[in-house]
């Protein structure tokens, strides 16, 4: 490919709220891999390396809850499960609610193109959400 | 908005766009996958009882762990990769080159987590 892509900076491209989502789908991916970071080195902080394998390691950074190392070989779970652990799964858990909804959205916006069709799945969207953000902020807290 | 495709699928599934098409449905079809299982996975753990037991029971099995690896792994480099990109435009022009890499990055990752996966299942 010779030819130079077209691009168009982010301050010429106009803010509206899909252009805000499109940034905060973005933002919201670093930020999970940020969550991701340090439940990653928090595993190997608190002995992951003696008691676990890489998939229970990448388990628990993707979500660090302790029922997701509760079938390793870890001498105690007590360290897993502060409340430090589940803010953090909190946080990525309703970044990634977010993303995944506003993904959702996307995409069916691909296949729904009526006003109304699009209107019904915006509501529906919002409904997950908050159903969502309840149920799983309620399960990372009392598991 | 009055949008229409007039797209056969039979034109669909013969497109031929590389690289970035395959890396655009599989990160569709993992990101739908994630958003589908850990919905229902926090359904699950919320309704707790046999049901919700019965459905995590099959979530802890060594086979789906395979399975929502792909999803999630390959979800999380390739959304990498997009970000990287749109957030740095003068990138796009090594897009192809990136996706190369991408996939250098994912093989191994993921051949090694399917390998302590499988071990552990085989009592490893």
């Amino acid at each position: 490919m010779t030819e130079k892509s077209r691009t168009l900076s982010l301050k010429h491209r106009g803010m509206n709220f899909e252009m805000l989502m499109w940034i905060f789908t973005r933002l919201s991916a670093l930020a999970m891999y940020a969550f991701f970071l340090v439940g990653l080195a928090g595993a190997f902080w608190m002995g992951a390396r003696y008691h676990m394998n890489f998939a229970d390691v990448m388990r628990w950074a993707f979500t660090t809850n302790v029922t997701h190392v509760q079938s390793t070989a870890l001498p105690s779970l007590d360290p897993w499960a502060t409340w430090f652990w589940k803010l953090v799964a909190s946080g990525l858990y309703l970044t990634a609610s977010a993303h995944g909804i506003h993904g959702m959205v996307v995409i069916a916006d691909d296949y729904i193109v009526s006003p109304g069709g699009r209107k019904v799945v915006r509501l529906l969207s919002m409904v997950f959400m908050l159903a969502f953000s309840v149920m799983g902020v309620y399960v990372l807290w009392t598991s | 908005m009055s949008m229409t495709r007039n797209v056969s699928l039979a034109r669909a599934l013969g497109y031929k766009g590389g690289g970035p098409m395959l890396t655009f449905i599989l990160h569709r079809i993992g990101g739908m996958g994630m958003a589908t299982f850990i919905s229902i996975h926090v359904l699950a753990s919320f309704l707790g009882g046999d049901a919700g037991r019965f459905i995590n029971d099959i979530y802890e099995s060594w086979v789906f762990q395979i399975f929502i690896f792909f999803f999630v792994m390959f979800h999380a480099i390739n959304g990498l990769r997009i970000t990287l990109i749109d957030l740095f435009p003068d990138l796009l022009e090594y897009q192809r080159e990136a996706i190369w890499v991408e996939w250098g990055v994912f093989l191994p990752l993921y051949s090694f987590a399917v390998y302590s996966i499988v071990t552990a299942a085989l009592g490893g």
